[in-house]
């Protein structure tokens, strides 16, 4: 059927690509059932378009039709709006390859806001998940959700209230998080069990932490790395964490800037980051113990560049911080690293114009409030300019499907 | 219930009579289940000789499975068609491996002023491009079921007496629990979760092209509390979780893998922290804690109907209050 249908559209398209279809889809009654329907009987390269006003839906959503646009009247104008959702794991889910999604928000989905799940070459443009009573424990866990795909492209989008992250790539290669603003949720931004990845010029304010970049043990997709950090905002993240205690983020610290854990290849450059007050930038061992022999949980080969930063931890949200701040003369340096590496490679290097300073762990899974914390300034290598990443970021052919 | 036993016996000799007036008896059409069409009633197919009292037509097998998934205490009427020829083959313990042209038909009821009440019938249809998996929704008066691609709600009162809107699927749902490695496909007839008499008369009725051999069975639910709690449990995940929680299928970015066959403890959720639950788990730190239920995030999801924390995701609106007693008594004696 899928290579029926894209021979199909393949012949279309060299034929005579006016025959995609538009599908018009007003607000009002019985718009659940009329959006569901569209978004089933679409073909690939039809639109499915959602007009200006207030959707107001009952269930989740779905997609499962290569290469289909959804698209709304703007991420103020047309929203779905999930506040009486009784079904359903997120707002929209999508399983297609393919698929661009733009000028539309979701708002107060129950659980994620849109997921898309094994889904290639999938566009995110100008969207908006909000949740609007605020950051809540009771809010849904992520905004933009893409997982387990390969090309996922997010840009000039706006996400606010996700009790994990804000915009959460995960399982995924090839990858560009974009012009987008993260706020008022637990992680702005977060990068995890994914390879290829580019986060650049976002605006990353209010949450616990700003950018995330995660490998986790135990997964089917692990070995994170090759990822770039670089030309963002990521100011005051000074929320106090309002995850649930049982998931990853409820460890993230109030006022982590940029935290990168176990992954290989990482590069935090040009970034300005200010008013984080645990730390500016992060770089640590994942910090627990796990059973996963083939999982790697050290950080390696990550440099932090130059950056643009204030004078780092002035409140860290770490037992005994009186002393520290005591040790440091008033604020932690901008750089922490846990002291844990990898025998025989290079955990982090650091630009010399940052300071930082090292827990000096000595031994990885006994978390990072433990007695045997041996706090100290942080010496480290300079970035090795032989040490260069290629082949990250979204492919040539989803930046070509953004309009203006 | 004797009289709609009575009733279905009248009307199906009625349409004996009809249909011997008209010639052959009554026989689903298999150009309607092989075209790539989305058929707009159910009786287009032909699956029933009488439809409203689910009197199946010739070839059209009913079966029951060992432990069925559990949907709001809804009764399940499960069917299998072969078409005239045709002959499933079995693949060990695994799936039965239906020929293109057979289908898979279950209506779905709940109990209304004591009457027998159809809610919808969910078709599976395996054609020349794969299975395609379609929702029927049956009207007030019983009489026909028509397509709902979009799904429906329904006001229906459980068995235990809890006034739900029950959701009917939509045809993305469908494929959300049916999804593996990118494609529809059965998921209940297994044979380890199907009777072994059952087997063996659609082998003699020659359906089947041979019986079988199962050495661990999916346990009868209703014998729950007579067999151990591990086989009850893990029957019980096996068709209520596995369909999403198993490499290839919906939830694999989870890595939790509740099948039957899986016998690794991490994969199945003991002392593994969870991956993308959000707030689904609550407070809780792992999926399954060794005698611990009640700190487990398995059981606290399974308890909860609260969207974005309850599972499964899709079917449930109410709790499942015996599945969940298994899976307590099973994680407490661990």
């Amino acid at each position: 059927m899928r290579i029926t249908r894209l021979a199909l559209l393949a012949l279309t398209a060299a034929a005579s690509p006016a025959l995609a279809e538009t599908h018009e889809i007003a607000a009002g009654d019985g718009a659940q059932a009329r959006l569901q329907e569209a978004l089933i009987t679409a073909q690939p390269g039809d639109e499915v378009v959602l007009g200006a006003g207030r959707f107001l839906l009952d269930d989740g959503l779905s997609l499962d039709v290569d290469g289909v646009t959804l698209r709304g009247a703007g991420m103020n104008a047309t929203v779905l709006d999930f506040t009486g959702q009784q079904g359903a794991g997120e707002g929209l889910l999508v399983t297609s390859d393919k698929v661009t999604l733009r000028d539309f928000a979701v708002e107060n989905p129950h659980g994620d806001g849109i997921k898309s799940k094994g889904a290639d070459e999938i566009v995110y443009q100008r969207l908006r998940v909000t949740w609007t009573g605020g950051p809540k424990e009771t809010n849904g866990a992520y905004g933009l959700y893409p997982v387990e795909s390969d090309g996922v492209l997010i840009t000039e989008s706006e996400v606010s209230g996700a009790s994990d992250a804000g915009i959460y790539v995960g399982q995924s290669k090839r990858i560009t998080v974009r012009n987008n603003i993260a706020r008022h949720n637990v992680a702005g931004i977060e990068i995890e069990n994914s390879r290829d990845a580019l986060v650049t010029s976002n605006y990353v304010t209010g949450n616990t932490g700003g950018i995330l970049v995660f490998d986790l043990p135990s997964l089917p997709v692990m070995g994170g790395g090759n990822t770039v950090v670089r030309d963002n905002l990521v100011a005051h993240n000074t929320t106090p964490n309002f995850a649930p205690k049982g998931n990853i983020v409820a460890g993230v610290r109030r006022g982590t800037g940029v935290m990168v854990m176990a992954n290989d290849g990482v590069l935090v450059e040009g970034n300005t980051i200010l008013d984080n007050p645990t730390a500016p930038v992060m770089v640590v061992a994942y910090p627990l113990q796990f059973k996963d022999t083939t999982y790697n949980p050290y950080p390696r080969n990550v440099t932090i560049g130059a950056n643009r930063v204030d004078r780092g931890g002035y409140d860290p949200q770490f037992e005994g911080k009186e002393q520290m701040l005591a040790a440091f003369g008033g604020a932690l340096p901008p750089v922490l690293w846990d002291g844990l590496s990898q025998p025989g490679t290079v955990a982090v290097r650091v630009d010399p114009s940052l300071k930082g300073w090292t827990l000096g762990l000595t031994s990885q899974g006994g978390g990072l409030d433990v007695a045997n914390v041996k706090p100290g300034p942080l010496q480290v290598a300079a970035p090795d300019a032989s040490v260069t990443l290629t082949g990250y970021g979204a492919p040539a052919e989803l930046e070509a499907r953004l309009v203006p | 219930m004797i009289r709609s036993a009575v009733l279905g016996l009248a009307l199906l000799s009625a349409a004996a009579a009809v249909a011997h007036a008209a010639g052959p008896v009554a026989a689903p059409n298999d150009a309607v289940v092989t075209a790539e069409t989305f058929p707009a009633t159910l009786s287009e197919y032909g699956f029933f000789s009488d439809a409203p009292g689910q009197v199946p037509a010739n070839r059209v097998t009913p079966y029951r499975l060992n432990t069925p998934l559990w949907s709001d205490g809804a009764e399940k009427l499960r069917f299998m068609y072969l078409p005239a020829g045709a002959q499933a083959k079995a693949d060990g313990e695994n799936l039965l491996q239906l020929p293109v042209g057979a289908a898979l038909i279950k209506t779905f009821a709940f109990e209304d002023n004591g009457k027998r009440r159809l809610i919808e019938t969910r078709v599976l249809l395996h054609r020349a491009s794969g299975w395609v998996a379609l929702p029927y929704l049956w009207n007030a008066e019983q009489t026909e079921a028509k397509l709902a691609l979009a799904g429906a709600r329904v006001p229906v009162t459980t068995p235990a007496g809890e006034a739900i809107e029950y959701r009917v699927p939509n045809k993305n749902q469908c494929k959300e629990c049916h999804g593996l490695n990118g494609v529809v496909t059965p998921i209940g007839p297994k044979a380890r979760n199907l009777s072994h008499d059952w087997l063996q008369q659609f082998a003699s009725a020659g359906m089947l092209d041979a019986v079988p051999a199962v050495k661990s069975a999916v346990p009868l639910w209703e014998d729950r509390d007579k067999v151990s709690a591990a086989s009850a449990a893990r029957g019980y995940l096996d068709v209520n979780c596995a369909h999403c929680h198993q490499p290839g299928a919906g939830a694999s970015n989870s890595g939790l893998d509740l099948r039957w066959q899986q016998t690794d403890d991490q994969a199945l959720g003991v002392m593994k922290r969870p991956v993308a639950a959000g707030r689904g788990a609550g407070e809780l730190l792992f999926d399954v804690v060794p005698g611990k239920p009640d700190e487990s995030i398995l059981v606290h999801r399974m308890a909860s109907t609260e969207g974005g924390v309850a599972m499964p995701e899709l079917g449930k609106a109410t709790v499942d209050k015996d599945g969940l007693k298994v899976v307590k008594r099973w994680i407490a004696g661990l």
